[in-house]
């Protein structure tokens, strides 16, 4: 599989028709609906998406409109990967009884946060375990939005949500978001990858890979939400290259297991210098307002230390071992 | 159509479950295991391991999940099955409307089970009754013969093109489920005749083509989307008419399974035994309606104008069978293996009731709530329930219109 070489060139891209339409009732600067449109164009031939109950569900199919341009399966929030099992099986059996008009379809899954991290969380180890073949994409919004910006396991430290406010005495979201490709890789599965919709291509490219594996993939795509992230609209795109540069979010796959770093954030590795501080991404953001203020300093500087932590295993992890220590934690 | 032969083998209704779904060409099956309901599912599973089927068998992780994956797999255009019971039907509660309302026509044994609390893994029909809005027609068979007839029954009925709504078989839990019968069984190809393959409706789709309802990559078509108030109401409307079109498609396939096997229940709907002079009768469900025929049989000689009315399919109801075949009775006891807390009696009860309001005669009716948890009903308990009811016809109605059958107080 990594020797598959793919010419996903800018002209290609453009002119490869879209199946996630337009007309869609996402809001203005929405990252879930950037991130769908740009795995849809990853497709390779007959697909049927199935999607969980969420903010994309919810903008792309009100009746009778639909943005969908291929097959497509909503039934509940936390179904979506029983869904896929499901499909799957079906196009299994009518394949094998020659019922089935086509030599392969593709299911990919789509879910935000909630329906990955929180409700959907069994169904989705269930269906991994099982080893159904299908990919399954994670926007990562990093809370329920479509209900009005509650806190799930993918909201970070410190966040400000409507069910995690910051307070006089609560600064926001006190634990810490789920390692869940981390733990989808415990799963044994062949293939997880993070991706950011700035780096469209390499998101793109990992799409693909995750349809052309056998067996079930996993894509945890970083989904910059302006209404629950309190942001500029305009400002989608930017966040989602801070996190990568900041390491908050950091681009890498697993294949078979073997981590490897993406070259996005590869650069980091290399030339720790290049790294921003936290601050960079999290300043302009709503949510982590009241972390700039005084008496939340030191939550700052755990924010901050606790990315670092985090980036350092993950290049061991992906055997980038050129780099000991980054330059924050010598004295 | 020719009768077929047909051979007798000893199973289990479990058994005759599993076995009247590998002979209907079903394509996915996606079940988690649960008492009573796990033989069917383990039987199956042999089926899969020795290559006697080429159903595509998925182990859930849970009950929830093996709806939602029979429901996808049913979109897809496959004939999917699955089985549960009591807690197991519970977890499926909020996919069994997704599934009706998605109008996929899913075939669902039920080993009817006692729900906790307290924990109990015995027979009663609460966990059906509690589903009884959920969209899903609902058939009750009497006895091991007829829970395999049913489930062969239950995929022309849930498919049929007029109707396309999920199906329910349910049989008592242990005294259906675990207990050894002679069936007659068909032969394979007879039941694949019979069943056939899926038929699809001709829907229009967003890209203005004519295209068979199912997720298929030729015809894009969005399922299960999100319908406002301006729309969503007419798509229950359809649902409800879905389920008067299967009053009639019941008694259709009852009678053409009749034609090929000689056997047949009732008009699909109702059974009526020695009903048609009786003073004083019993509605009940399932199995308990063989201990009740025989008590009647034993009653007869006695002179006691004694009946039966088996109600097969609680949904959709059948209110003109049931009005027309009680009406002109004196006295109606109604039992129930499930009770509606705080409704004054259990479900059939109700709807027996409500039926009788119309009518142009009204016998008195009375309630029996019985067997709960999987408490053994007696032919003497039965016989008690009949001597109330002459009792009752005379007008001695006791205190109380719902009763306890075999408890304790």
């Amino acid at each position: 599989m990594t020797g598959q070489e793919w010419k996903f060139t800018s002209k290609e891209i453009a002119e490869k028709p879209e199946l996630f339409l337009s007309g869609h009732r996402a809001c203005a600067g929405c990252g879930p609906a950037t991130v769908l449109r740009l795995i849809m164009k990853a497709t390779r031939g007959p697909t049927i998406v199935t999607e969980a109950t969420g903010c994309m569900e919810v903008a792309s199919s009100i009746y009778p409109y639909t943005s969908w341009g291929t097959p497509w399966l909503h039934t509940a929030f936390e179904t979506v990967a029983a869904n896929a099992s499901g499909i799957e099986a079906a196009l299994k059996a009518l394949k094998k009884k020659g019922r089935l008009k086509h030599a392969h379809v593709d299911v990919i899954a789509i879910a935000g946060d909630g329906g990955t991290y929180d409700i959907g969380f069994q169904a989705l180890s269930g269906a991994v375990e099982r080893g159904h073949d299908f990919l399954f994409v994670l926007y990562d919004n990093e809370a329920y939005m479509n209900t009005g910006i509650q806190r799930s396991g993918g909201t970070p430290l410190g966040a400000a949500t409507t069910t995690s406010p910051a307070g006089t005495v609560v600064p926001g979201k006190l634990e810490h978001k789920k390692p869940i490709a981390e733990i989808m890789v415990a799963h044994e599965m062949p293939y997880v990858a993070t991706a950011s919709p700035y780096y469209w291509r390499d998101l793109i490219a990992k799409a693909r890979k995750g349809l052309e594996v056998e067996g079930p993939a996993f894509l945890h795509v970083f989904a910059p939400c302006p209404r629950g992230w309190r942001t500029e609209p305009a400002k989608t795109i930017e966040y989602s290259r801070l996190a990568v540069e900041t390491c908050v979010f950091p681009l890498w796959e697993a294949v078979d297991g073997k981590y490897s770093l993406s070259i996005p954030s590869r650069v980091f590795a290399r030339a720790p210098e290049k790294k921003k501080p936290v601050t960079e991404y999290l300043k302009g953001q709503g949510r982590f307002r009241h972390l700039f203020m005084p008496q939340n300093k030191a939550l700052l500087e755990t924010i901050q230390r606790l990315t670092d932590e985090k980036w350092l295993k993950l290049l061991k992890k992906c055997g980038e071992a050129t780099v000991s220590e980054p330059a924050s934690s010598s004295s | 159509m020719k009768k077929v032969n047909s051979h007798v083998l000893a199973l289990n209704g479990d058994e005759a479950v599993a076995y009247a779904v590998k002979q209907s060409d079903v394509d996915v099956v996606a079940a988690y295991p649960i008492t009573p309901q796990t033989i069917i599912v383990e039987r199956f599973s042999e089926y899969v391991a020795n290559g006697e089927v080429q159903t595509e068998f998925v182990c859930t992780e849970s009950e929830h999940s093996a709806l939602a994956a029979c429901l996808a797999a049913s979109l897809t255009g496959a004939r999917a099955f699955t089985a549960s019971a009591s807690a197991g039907l519970a977890l499926m509660h909020e996919m069994l409307f997704v599934t009706s309302g998605c109008r996929a026509p899913v075939v669902m044994a039920i080993a009817n089970r006692a729900l906790s609390a307290p924990l109990n893994i015995h027979g009663d029909q609460s966990d059906t009754m509690a589903q009884r809005d959920s969209g899903w027609i609902q058939l009750y068979a009497e006895n091991v013969q007829e829970t395999y007839d049913t489930v062969i029954q239950a995929f022309r009925i849930a498919e049929d093109t007029d109707v396309l709504l999920p199906t329910i078989v349910g049989l008592d839990g242990f005294t259906l489920s675990h207990t050894l019968e002679n069936v007659r069984v068909l032969p394979d190809e007879a039941v694949r005749a019979f069943v056939g393959t899926r038929k699809f409706i001709e829907v229009l789709t967003h890209e203005d083509k004519t295209a068979p309802f199912r997720l298929d990559p030729d015809y894009p078509m969005t399922m299960g989307p999100i319908a406002l108030p301006n729309y969503y109401f007419e798509f229950k409307r359809q649902q409800e008419e879905a389920m008067s079109q299967a009053l009639t498609t019941i008694r259709r396939i009852n009678a053409e399974y009749s034609q090929l096997t000689g056997r047949s229940y009732g008009d699909g709907l109702v059974e009526a035994y020695r009903l048609e002079d009786a003073e004083v009768a019993v509605v009940c469900l399932g199995s308990t309606a063989g201990t009740v025929k025989a008590v009647i049989d034993a009653l007869r000689l006695e002179d006691v104008k004694a009946g039966l009315l088996r109600i097969r399919a609680f949904r959709p109801f059948p209110v003109e069978q049931v009005r027309k075949l009680l009406q002109n009775m004196k006295a109606v006891a109604v039992m129930d293996k499930s009770l509606s807390f705080g409704g004054n009696g259990g479900a059939v009860y109700h709807e027996t009731r409500h039926a009788l309001y119309d009518a142009d005669a009204h016998p008195r009716i009375v309630n029996y709530i019985y067997g709960l948890g999987g408490r053994d009903v007696s032919p003497g308990e039965i016989r008690q329930v009949y001597n109330d009811l002459q009792n009752v016809a005379r007008g001695q109605l006791a205190e109380k219109s719902v009763r306890y059958l075999g408890l304790r107080e």
